[in-house]
């Protein structure tokens, strides 16, 4: 079979959490494709198992049952440390409470991940101030995370994300901690990440968030509900919207 | 209000005073202004329209309330295409709320199906806003008047979600009993 271009895929993915009679299925018999270049969003009520599931397909937990595979490779049944290695060199992680070190600037921040998977410390610096350029804090470089409002602690959040160039950003409530306007700068963000082909995925609650995707799955209960297509499907055009035109 | 009336004629055929009564009873206190003369006015409208008949109870004076009204085949294919439809040029949520009422009463479509496909489409228009909105510069007055549309659809989605969980617990409740 044809390994397929799609740099996220599971198959019959399953997480119990618990034992006997508590044992909750977080995520159920979950079947997964995202190809590259395409920004997934993943709706659902609260407790529906989307954060579990983004934690399987990044490695951060492994499943009950079922395969996880990234770029062609089985990482379900890696060893921890080869885990951890694919982690660091693969997937840009983006979480809610922006998880930045306190005690590191925002550059060092966004180097660190680069000095990790083993760049040299020119590389990183180089690699980082670009990044910081893109999400619009060049000038907050030497900052400390608590100098820095919510909003741009986590355009530093996704700039460290990006610092190894990953193969999958993967996004967990990334504006949950956020008001409107910082919210909007992450969209922004996001928004030209889609248009320059990175491949995402991103859990969220908030639509607008959802509406940067080109595809939106649905989940209850660990389940996909529906699965659909956002991107190439035009209405009628703005003015139809606004009620300008009938 | 044509569509919902003759959506309710699909469960069966009914006296106008009948469908006024589940109108109002649908739409609550929102129903109140509601009088009866404009269900006959609507319903005299689709009798001409070929869309419903009128059978009149024999042997009694002609008087509109002794009317029973009933689908005709164009009736129902009138009713079928509109709850496929997935319009929302204005929010209307009084004709949505009454179409997934009347959907689940004739037991013509699922209603969480019918918030479903809403949904999605919603999203998509959602996208294509937010997709401009995002590409104004920041101060635009087009983009304020973008970002009102967001958050007009927005708060359409979040009541959508709040018709989901709804009538999912109607299905829930309905396969248990």
């Amino acid at each position: 079979m044809n390994v397929s271009s799609a740099v996220v895929r599971v198959h019959g993915l399953v997480k119990q959490h618990g034992r006997g009679q508590g044992r909750v299925r977080a995520v159920d018999d979950v079947d997964l494709e995202v190809p590259e270049g395409q920004m997934l969003a993943v709706m659902g009520p609260s407790g529906c198992g989307k954060s579990t599931l983004l934690h399987l397909l990044g490695g951060l937990e492994r499943p009950s049952d079922g395969e996880v595979w990234l770029a062609g490779q089985r990482i379900d049944t890696l060893s921890e440390r080869a885990l951890a290695r694919m982690r660091r060199r693969s997937v840009g992680f983006v979480f809610q409470a922006f998880h930045l070190v306190e005690e590191l600037s925002a550059a060092e921040n966004v180097e660190l991940p680069a000095l990790l998977a083993g760049r040299s410390r020119r590389q990183a610096r180089r690699r980082a101030s670009q990044l910081l350029e893109r999400v619009g804090l060049a000038d907050r470089a030497r900052h400390l995370p608590s100098q820095l409002s919510g909003g741009q602690r986590q355009r530093v959040a996704v700039a460290r994300a990006l610092v190894n160039d990953p193969l999958v950003v993967l996004a967990d409530e990334p504006t949950g901690n956020l008001d409107t306007a910082a919210t909007l700068d992450v969209l922004r963000i996001f928004e030209e990440l889609r248009s320059a082909g990175q491949t995402f995925v991103i859990v969220t609650h908030d639509e607008r968030v959802a509406a940067t995707a080109d595809r939106l799955v649905s989940m209850r209960d660990g389940m996909f509900v529906d699965d659909t297509r956002l991107a190439g499907s035009h209405t009628r055009g703005l003015g139809w919207l606004i009620g300008l035109e009938d | 209000m044509q569509d919902a009336v003759l959506a309710m004629l699909a469960k069966e055929p009914s006296h106008g005073y009948h469908l006024h009564a589940r109108l109002r009873r649908s739409l609550g206190p929102l129903g109140e202004s509601m009088n009866r003369g404009q269900i006959y006015v609507t319903l005299a409208r689709l009798e001409r329209a070929g869309l419903v008949v009128c059978e009149r109870a024999d042997g009694l004076p002609e008087r509109p309330e002794r009317k029973v009204y009933a689908l005709t085949p164009a009736g129902q294919q009138r009713v079928a295409t509109w709850l496929a439809e997935v319009g929302w040029p204005k929010p209307d949520l009084a004709e949505f709320h009454l179409k997934l009422a009347a959907a689940a009463a004739a037991r013509l479509a699922d209603p969480v199906e019918l918030v479903a496909a809403q949904r999605r489409e919603l999203l998509r228009r959602l996208r294509e806003v937010q997709q401009a909105a995002l590409a104004e510069p920041a101060g635009s007055g087009a983009g304020l008047l973008l970002e009102g549309v967001v958050l007009r659809l927005q708060a359409d989605l979040r009541w959508l979600d709040a018709c989901e969980r709804a009538w999912s617990k109607v299905d829930d409740e309905s396969e248990g009993a």
